[in-house]
């Protein structure tokens, strides 16, 4: 190789890493932005130096409950759900090499929902059993997935398909479920079927936050192999990494961190879907888009809930506008996806 | 073989008047059927469940034939109304109707739900059969996916912020046969009637159809105007079906491959033996439903989605790969 060429390569290299260290710091202040101003606007307006005075343990009327009580919950599982579907979608998304594949559309997070309305609904269970059960539940559906769309030669075309189908079985579970639990409960409901940060609370949140702060990073970690799994089995194989172990060990970081958000806000709509398309978008080719990811996730969360809560005359759950912006792109991309013939 | 469908058919009819909340015995079930003069609760409870079955056995013959018609005329194994999003399409035109147009009654829904039907059938066949070989099962199955997760965002945004709109559409969304009164009958036997005769009439032609569009072009079948027809019967069984009982998914998919599985790939007998198929499924399904949601009902959409989303996933394992 010359050195003009190396020179240029580097270059190249060089290029990427700014636009990525670029993009990933504006999601990040974006979404600090956002994180203010969840806390501050509700009902009332509360300026900042009041927020901040609340949350450092001064108590002040009206405030303190509204802020510490009611809009910090929200804005914390909107954070770290966000984030878990944002990295966890990706991750599907990469794997699986086909933007279709990802844990709405192929049912996982149905059967964390199923296994989560059954505890909370009917059994009336501890958080910690929930959280458990959405787990091994979201693990299960993984593994029946595969297994049911094995026979050889494997195509993702055939995942899909078992997954849809699986996902119309859970749906029609959840809503047996809801119909025997929850009668007339309509806001138990929504957040089921669609996804909502109404109601969040303190103690619903450290399984979240826990199983973020632990899977997030080993899904970071093992981004390296996951883009070279983006080339194929083959060349990843020939590039020296260990197929096998990577996968077991991201399904089930990404499938932790889904499970557990949707056992707190439910499966908002299309956030593991859009997430990693459009940071893939921002960041370009060529450089790990898995933090980005998370955080497109995290801030089209908060941002999509600030929407539905403040923009109409009536409040809609966060994933009823998240629906609204994803559905579109997901048949913009069908049709595009048609024309290149890559389906 | 009509025998044991018609054995089958009063099986399912003797269940669906007997069973549910309330079990009936032998002579009550007579009672209520053949002495009006009698006035025990009992044969009340049997009288209230005729319309019901009727209806349910329209319902299941419209859901069947249309399934047959669906996937005669795509030439693809996984289509039905509810996995091609046509439920959903006519569950947003229904629901637009109730909030803006302040629409209630039965013949109003059937006409609102026709069009949206229609429309998102064309919408979906539009995507799906963009690009390399057509409309193959996956491009269709995910162009529905797509399109239903569109629609029901639009649905519930539409009706969250109107309550009045909320308790009516509740009650049609849960896909039930439970609301079927002999006017809603008296409405739908004329769209039922139509579609069944088209299905009917098709038949020949959509065997040739089934050979390959040069085939039956060979064979003097006008392809073009033979898909329309067939599409719009298809399009007009399960738009009236749905108006009237809400989105029920799978009885399409479920009926037209129990039939082919039995009696083989013949259109002219799949057609009016799935109408029959239909009636059968959607009936036990309904009776299903009332047993395991006993004291109150589950609604059938949920226990047809439960038995059909299965065969579903088994079709794709069975699927050849290249047409997935």
């Amino acid at each position: 190789m010359t050195n003009a060429t190396y020179e240029y390569i580097l270059a190249g290299r060089r290029h990427r890493r700014r636009r990525w260290l670029l993009v990933t710091c504006s999601l990040a202040l974006l979404a600090c932005i956002l994180c203010c101003l969840m806390l501050m606007l509700g009902n009332t307006l509360y300026p900042a130096r009041d927020v901040l005075r609340a949350l450092s343990g001064e108590q002040l009327k009206g405030v303190s409950f509204a802020v510490n009580t009611i809009r910090l919950p929200r804005m914390l599982a909107g954070l770290f759900a966000g984030f878990a579907f944002g990295l966890a979608g990706n991750t599907f998304q990469t794997m699986l090499r086909n933007p279709l594949a990802n844990p709405n559309v192929i049912g996982i997070t149905a059967g964390s929902s199923a296994a989560a309305v059954f505890c909370i609904i009917v059994l009336h269970t501890s958080d910690t059993v929930v959280s458990i059960a959405s787990v091994v539940a979201g693990l299960a559906t993984v593994v029946a997935i595969y297994a049911l769309s094995r026979a050889k030669p494997f195509s993702v075309g055939r995942l899909i398909l078992v997954g849809i189908g699986i996902q119309a079985m859970l749906s029609a579970m959840i809503s047996y479920l809801l119909l025997v639990g929850a009668q007339q409960d309509i806001p138990a409901a929504l957040r089921w079927l669609s996804g909502s940060l109404n109601g969040s609370q303190m103690r619903e949140l450290p399984p979240l936050v826990i199983s973020v702060l632990i899977c997030a990073p080993v899904a970071i970690v093992l981004s390296k192999h996951l883009s070279m799994l983006e080339l194929g089995e083959q060349a990843a194989t020939s590039l020296g990494a260990h197929t096998d172990k990577t996968r077991i060990w991201l399904i089930l970081s990404a499938v932790c961190m889904l499970a557990l958000a949707t056992a707190t806000t439910g499966p908002i709509a299309f956030v593991a879907f859009l997430s990693g398309p459009i940071a893939k978008r921002l960041v370009g080719v060529g450089f790990s888009n898995v933090i980005p990811s998370g955080l497109v996730g995290l801030n089209l969360v908060l941002a999509a809930d600030l929407v539905g809560q403040f923009a109409f005359q009536v409040r809609f759950p966060v994933g009823v506008i998240t629906g609204i912006l994803g559905a579109p792109y997901l048949i913009l991309l069908l049709i595009r996806m048609n024309r290149k013939g890559n389906l | 073989m009509l025998v044991i469908s018609v054995i089958l058919l009063g099986v399912c009819v003797v269940a669906s008047l007997a069973l549910g909340s309330r079990f009936v015995r032998w002579h009550e079930l007579i009672d209520g059927l053949f002495r009006p003069d009698i006035d025990s609760y009992a044969a009340n409870v049997v009288r209230k469940r005729i319309s019901r079955t009727v209806f349910s056995l329209f319902c299941g013959a419209a859901l069947g034939v249309s399934g047959s018609l669906m996937q005669a005329v795509t030439r693809n194994p996984i289509a039905d109304p509810s996995i091609l999003g046509v439920n959903t399409g006519a569950a947003l035109f229904v629901v637009c109707g109730m909030a803006f147009l302040n629409i209630s009654t039965a013949d109003q829904y059937i006409w609102l739900a026709l069009a949206g039907s229609t429309v998102t059938a064309v919408f979906v066949f539009g995507i799906g059969s963009m690009g390399r070989g057509g409309a193959t099962p996956l491009k269709l199955v995910l162009a529905g996916a797509a399109t239903t997760a569109a629609l029901s965002s639009l649905v519930t945004a539409i009706i969250i912020p109107r309550s009045y709109v909320m308790d009516q559409f509740r009650f049609w969304q849960v896909g039930s046969v439970g609301a079927g009164s002999w006017d809603a009958i008296a409405t739908f036997i004329p769209f039922l009637a139509v579609g069944l005769l088209i299905g009917f009439v098709v038949g020949p032609a959509l065997n040739a159809l089934a050979l390959g569009d040069d085939v039956a072009t060979g064979l003097g079948v006008r392809t073009g105007t033979l898909r329309l027809v067939a599409a719009l019967a298809a399009v007009l069984l399960c738009g009236a079906a749905t108006a009237l009982a809400g989105p029920i998914g799978f009885v399409g998919l479920l009926a037209t491959h129990l039939i082919r599985l039995t009696l083989g790939p013949d259109l002219r007998v799949i057609i009016p033996m799935s109408a029959i198929a239909g009636a059968v499924i959607l009936t036990i399904s309904d009776v299903i439903g009332r047993l395991a949601g006993s004291p109150g009902e589950l609604e059938v959409g949920v226990v047809t989605a439960f038995v059909g989303a299965p065969l579903l996933i088994l079709l794709a394992t069975r699927a050849k790969v290249r047409s997935i």
